[in-house]
């Protein structure tokens, strides 16, 4: 089966800076595809492109067999886009904002009048139907953003940065709403610089950071490829951090040292523990964990996804 | 709460058809923007009804009966009739061309800044142009309801002799009016990154095309170093065609052809350019 969207050697620059680099990937129909990387590193500038709001600079893009440079309406009806920062319409009611959006497409009022009930029953609002958008919380705003990209019934549903700015219960939920979507068979392609994010919603993702594919696969395969099984820990102030890297030689795989703590990648992370207790360090704290696409992430730029 | 079956709400091969909304798109959405702006207002229909039917009855009392009384004893009639029926037309016409001030600077600037509300349809199949027709559309139609109030006050008044079959022409002109200023400031404003001239705007253009344009007295009453800014206004061109619209001034075809060429022209310049600057600045 033929991908839904294609990009190759796709590049974007504003004069010499280049936002996006030359990147390459498929996505498959009812994929989740995930685009994992720090602030600035070309992955809005990529989604707006697929969305066919931002011309690109060179390379080839197709999205279900269209170019979105020079058919964008038409590929921006199979979409649905849900943008890093909310744009609803506040002058209207939660209702009205799904309905004027339908019209949009060409979409008839009776066809709408039902299409917002069901819609505003899967984003949880249908108690919020009549209220004004300004007076909803942020985790109910994007919700209604989500529910909004799904008027048009889209074969892709593009997710830019779907929960930054959100406390995380209303991550939850709206993970439990995109999860749905997912089991339905909805091309999702997301784009986040959280880890967790990745990793609970992406079958697939690349990394990118200034605008090129550090790494590409599933969230396991990248941490099987480019981590350890498990991750140490240790803080022993951040004064003492530097000095005491030196003594860790040998402990796991290899070692990170960042300002507030080092981490030792390690299969075992308890038995890496007793071998820095056995040489007598004594760390102020320590926790073993999984590792995590973060990691995957400081190993493949040298710096955390978060600065 | 209802649990949802979130398999009809995503593409399943025979719900809507996509090309078919493109097609539905280019052909209307205009229209399908001008929609959602209207409904906005709808929001504050109240004051803008009131707004409309108040503004032009305190000025024609105030203006044309109160000052009106006061000009036909001194100097006489205006150009050959009452000081009313000479302010009215005029009064209509300035009035919706100070009113398109501010439909077409903070909403603009909302749509490209402080909302962000042209960002929402940008990523629906409407192009930039017709987002920036759309909401161009919605507001002369917010102009026809005011333009035809406007009138309906008049005619209450007694203020436009030549009849309602000639001077109904009064809406159509104050709305063309409206244009040839507001299609230009919808142009600059969606050049701009906040709000800050507007209010240069309002104070060293609006306000002098108000006073100066005309509308309380004829251009030739000024002195002539300031006739220029008659000239260079939609409301003095709009308001020489309203007079003849509502009481028979005297207007030549040539001057008719010169006046209507200059609103058109400020019209399509302003269209132009703002079609052009949406579209830079949404797919940018």
């Amino acid at each position: 089966m033929p991908g839904v969207i294609s990009a190759r050697g796709l590049r974007k620059t504003y004069g010499d800076v280049a936002a996006v680099d030359g990147i390459d990937f498929e996505v498959e129909a009812g994929e989740s595809f995930g685009l994992l990387g720090p602030n600035g590193a070309g992955k809005s500038t990529t989604m707006r492109m697929i969305g066919g709001t931002l011309d690109r600079t060179g390379g080839e893009l197709e999205v279900l067999g269209m170019d979105p440079g020079s058919e964008r309406p038409q590929v921006r009806a199979h979409l649905g886009v849900v943008p890093q920062q909310d744009n609803l319409d506040e002058e209207l009611r939660v209702r009205e904002n799904l309905v004027m959006y339908g019209r949009y497409f060409g979409m008839s009022r009776s066809v709408l009048a039902a299409k917002a009930d069901e819609l505003l029953a899967f984003a949880q609002l249908e108690a919020k139907a009549r209220e004004k958008v300004v007076n909803l919380s942020g985790g109910m705003k994007r919700r209604l953003t989500i529910a909004r990209g799904l008027v048009n019934e889209p074969r892709i549903l593009l997710l830019d940065e779907p929960t930054t700015g959100l406390d995380p219960q209303a991550r939850h939920v709206l993970w439990d709403r995109l999860f749905r979507l997912k089991e339905t068979g909805t091309t999702l392609v997301v784009t986040t610089h959280f880890m967790d994010e990745a990793e609970q919603l992406c079958d697939r993702l690349i990394v990118v950071d200034h605008g090129r594919i550090m790494a590409q696969g599933s969230p396991g395969q990248l941490i099987r490829e480019h981590s350890t099984r498990e991750v140490l820990e240790l803080r022993f102030g951040s004064a003492r951090n530097a000095a005491v890297v030196q003594q860790l030689k040998g402990v796991g795989e290899r070692n990170e040292v960042l300002p507030d703590r080092i981490l030792v990648y390690a299969r075992d992370g308890e038995a890496a523990l007793e071998e820095v207790a056995a040489r007598g360090l004594h760390p102020v704290t320590s926790l073993v964990r999984r590792s995590s696409l973060e990691d995957v992430f400081l190993r493949l730029t040298g710096r955390s996804l978060i600065d | 709460m209802t649990e949802v079956d979130s398999t009809r709400l995503v593409y399943s091969g025979d719900g809507p058809d996509h090309g078919d909304m493109a097609v539905r798109a280019r052909r209307s959405g205009v229209w399908f923007y001008a929609e959602t702006v209207l409904r906005g207002m709808r929001a504050f229909a109240l004051p803008i009804l009131l707004y409309a039917v108040a503004q032009p009855v305190l000025y024609l009392v105030a203006l044309g009966v109160g000052l009106g009384e006061l000009v036909d004893r001194g100097t006489g009639p205006v150009g050959g009739v009452d000081y009313l029926v000479f302010v009215a037309p005029a009064l209509l016409v300035s009035t919706v061309v100070m009113s398109v001030s501010a439909e077409m600077t903070f909403p603009v600037m909302s749509g490209f800044k402080w909302n962000r509300l042209y960002y929402g349809p940008v990523a629906s199949p409407l192009e930039p142009s017709q987002i920036a027709l759309g909401h161009f559309t919605a507001v002369m139609l917010r102009f026809l309801l005011q333009g035809l109030v406007f009138w309906l006050v008049m005619l209450a008044f007694g203020a436009a002799p030549a009849g309602w079959v000639q001077s109904v022409l009064v809406v159509p002109i104050g709305m063309l009016a409206a244009a040839a200023f507001g299609a230009p400031l919808q142009a600059y404003a969606a050049t701009l990154d906040d709000g800050f001239q507007f209010s240069l705007i309002q104070r060293f253009v609006v306000m002098p095309m108000f006073l100066f344009s005309g509308t309380f007295f004829p251009l030739a009453a000024m002195p002539p170093y300031l006739h220029w800014i008659g000239w260079i206004s939609p409301v003095w061109h709009g308001t020489e065609l309203a007079r003849w619209a509502s009481y028979g001034a005297d207007l030549s075809w040539g001057m008719t052809a010169l006046h209507l060429t200059f609103l058109l022209g400020c019209t399509a310049v302003g269209i132009w350019f703002s079609v052009r600057t949406y579209t830079r600045r949404l797919r940018s």
